[in-house]
C-alpha cells in the first residue's frame, strides 16, 4: 500500500488526459500486481462511458485496416478513439512482433486517437490478460470509442464478446464456400458481420451465405439479428454503414435492457478474474508455505483441495 | 510479473527497403522482447508519437537513406521535448565512423551498428542497458 499515493497521482494524470501518463498506466496494468490494482481502483469510478467495440477474424482479413477506417470515420464525426491491438506472443522466446500499427499510419498525428499494441503473453481466447484493464484505462481517459483488435488466431476468440459491447466478426469473400471454416461459435459472438475485401469476387455470395446461416441458427430469435455488411476497408467503402450498425446495436442494447444485463455479466467476469488473481497472488506470497504445500501434495500427504481450503482459510490470504 | 522490454523498430526516411529492420525485429523478438514494428517511411514525429503511446524502453532505427544526420538528431530532440530522455535509442545502417561518433557524443544515440553487425550482439546490448536502468 506504500505505492498508493503515486498510483493515485498517475490515475489523476490519466483522467486529466495526459497521454504519457496513459502510456505508463497501460504498461503498469500489463505488468499487473498490487500497484496496477491500486491504479485501476482509482480510475474505475470514471469508467463505463465508452462504446467498446471488438474486431475479430482470421489473420489477414483486414482487422487493422478496418479499425483504421472506422477510427477515421468516427474522428470526422468528432468522436475520439482508443485502440488496443493484440498480437500473439511467441511460445518459444516469450517475445512478440506487434505489427498492427503498420496499417494504422493514417491515424498518426491525431491527438484524438491513441493506439496501443499488446502481446497476448500466452493467454488463449484472442485477447491478453490485461486487455480488459487497458480498455478501462482508455475509457477513463475519455475516449468515446474503444476498439479492440483481437489476435485473430482463428480459434475460439470468445473472450472479446465478454469484453466488448459490440463485437464485429470479419470474414472475406469465399469464406462461406466451406461452411466448416465458419465456426458456429464465431457467429454466436457476432453482433455485426462484415465481409471485407468486397472488391474481390464473390463478396455478394458470401454475404448471402452468411445471412442464410444466421437465419438457420436460432440467433435471430434473440431480438437482434446481426446485420451482414460488405466493405472495402482499404478504400473506406461501406464503413459508414458499419459505424451506423454499431451505433444501432448500442442503442438496441440500451433500449432492450441488455446493456444493464451485459454490464452485470461483465462485472461478474471482472470479479471472477480479479478474485482468481488476487487469491493466487496472496496464497503465493508466502513462498515457503506454498512450496511446502506443493511438496505435501506431491508426496500424497495432503490432497490439492484440502491444501486450497487451508490457503483460503489462512488469515490475510483472501480477506480484503 | 516481470517487465518485458518493449522496443519500437522503425524505418525513417523515404527509401522503401525494410529488410534490415525486419531482421532486427525478429532477432529482438527471439531474444524475448516485445517489438512494435511500425514499418517504412516514418517521420521523426511519427516515431516519437508511437514510442510515447507504446511506452517503449528502446527505439531501434534503421536508416539507409543517408539522411541520418538530420533524422536522428530530430528524433532525439523530439524525445527530449516529450521528457522521454530515458528511452534508449540505437541506430543501424550505413553510417560513417565520424558520423557515428557525432551521433553518440553530441546527440545521445546509445549505439550505432553497421550493416554487418551481429543481431545477437545488438540484443545483448539492449538487455544489458535495460537491466542497469531498471
Ligand atoms: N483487396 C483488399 N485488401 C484489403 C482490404 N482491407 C485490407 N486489405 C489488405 O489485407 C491485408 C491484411 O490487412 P490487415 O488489416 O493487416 O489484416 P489483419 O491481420 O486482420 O489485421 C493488407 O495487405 C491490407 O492492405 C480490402 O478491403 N480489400
Ligand atoms: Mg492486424
Amino acid at each position: 500500500m506504500r505505492q498508493r499515493p503515486d498510483r493515485v497521482e498517475l490515475a489523476d494524470a490519466v483522467l486529466n488526459g495526459s497521454r504519457r501518463a496513459l502510456a505508463r498506466a497501460l504498461t503498469l496494468v500489463e505488468t499487473g500486481g498490487p500497484p496496477a490494482r491500486a491504479l485501476l481502483g482509482a480510475v474505475f469510478p470514471h469508467t463505463g462511458r465508452a462504446h467498446i467495440v471488438g474486431l475479430t477474424g482470421a489473420p489477414g482479413v483486414g482487422k487493422s485496416t478496418l479499425a483504421t477506417a472506422l477510427a477515421l470515420h468516427w474522428r470526422r464525426a468528432g468522436r475520439t478513439v482508443g485502440i488496443v491491438a493484440v498480437d500473439p506472443t511467441s511460445p518459444f522466446s516469450g517475445g512478440a512482433i506487434l505489427g498492427d500499427r503498420i496499417r494504422m499510419q493514417a491515424l498518426s498525428g491525431d491527438p484524438g486517437v491513441f493506439i496501443r499494441s499488446m502481446a497476448n503473453r500466452g493467454r488463449l481466447g484472442g485477447i491478453a490478460r490485461a486487455t480488459g484493464d487497458a480498455v478501462l484505462l482508455l475509457d477513463a481517459a475519455g475516449f468515446d470509442v474503444v476498439l479492440v483488435e483481437t489476435v485473430g488466431a482463428g480459434q475460439d476468440e470468445v473472450e472479446i464478446a465478454a469484453a466488448a459491447h459490440t463485437t464485429i466478426v470479419i470474414e472475406i469473400p469465399g469464406a462461406g464456400d466451406d461452411v466448416q471454416t465458419i465456426k458456429a461459435g464465431i457467429l454466436e459472438i457476432a453482433d455485426l458481420l462484415v465481409v471485407n475485401k468486397a472488391d474481390r469476387e464473390g463478396a455478394d455470395v458470401t454475404v448471402r451465405q452468411l445471412r442464410a446461416m444466421l437465419n438457420l441458427s436460432d440467433l435471430s430469435g434473440a431480438g437482434w439479428t446481426p446485420p451482414v455488411l460488405a466493405a472495402v476497408a482499404a478504400s473506406g467503402e461501406g464503413i459508414e454503414a458499419i459505424a451506423a450498425a454499431a451505433a444501432h446495436h448500442l442503442e438496441y442494447l440500451r433500449v432492450s435492457g441488455r446493456f444493464a444485463d451485459d454490464t452485470r455479466k461483465r462485472a461478474e467476469y471482472e470479479l471472477r478474474v480479479a478474485l482468481q488473481e488476487t487469491a493466487l497472488e496472496r496464497a503465493q506470497s508466502d513462498r515457503a508455505g506454498w512450496k511446502t504445500l506443493v511438496a505435501q501434495i506431491a508426496s500424497r500427504a495432503i490432497d490439492p483441495y484440502a491444501a486450497a481450503e487451508h490457503l483460503l482459510n489462512t488469515p490475510g490470504n483472501v480477506a480484503m | 510479473m516481470e517487465h518485458k522490454i518493449r522496443v519500437l523498430v522503425a524505418k525513417p526516411g523515404l527509401d522503401g527497403h525494410d529488410r534490415g529492420a525486419k531482421v532486427i525485429a525478429r532477432a529482438l523478438r527471439d531474444a524475448g522482447m516485445e517489438v512494435i514494428y511500425t514499418g517504412i517511411q516514418q517521420t521523426p514525429e511519427m516515431i516519437v508519437e508511437a514510442a510515447l503511446q507504446e511506452d517503449v524502453d528502446v527505439i531501434g532505427l534503421s536508416i539507409l537513406s543517408g539522411a541520418h544526420m538530420t533524422l536522428l538528431p530530430r528524433v532525439m530532440q523530439l524525445l527530449r521535448e516529450q521528457g522521454m530522455d530515458d528511452v534508449l535509442v540505437v541506430a543501424g545502417g550505413i553510417i560513417s565512423d565520424d558520423d557515428a561518433r557525432v551521433l553518440k557524443m553530441q546527440y545521445g544515440i546509445a549505439e550505432v551498428y553497421g550493416p554487418g553487425a551481429s543481431t545477437l550482439e545488438i540484443a545483448r546490448f539492449i538487455q544489458e542497458r535495460c537491466a542497469t536502468k531498471a
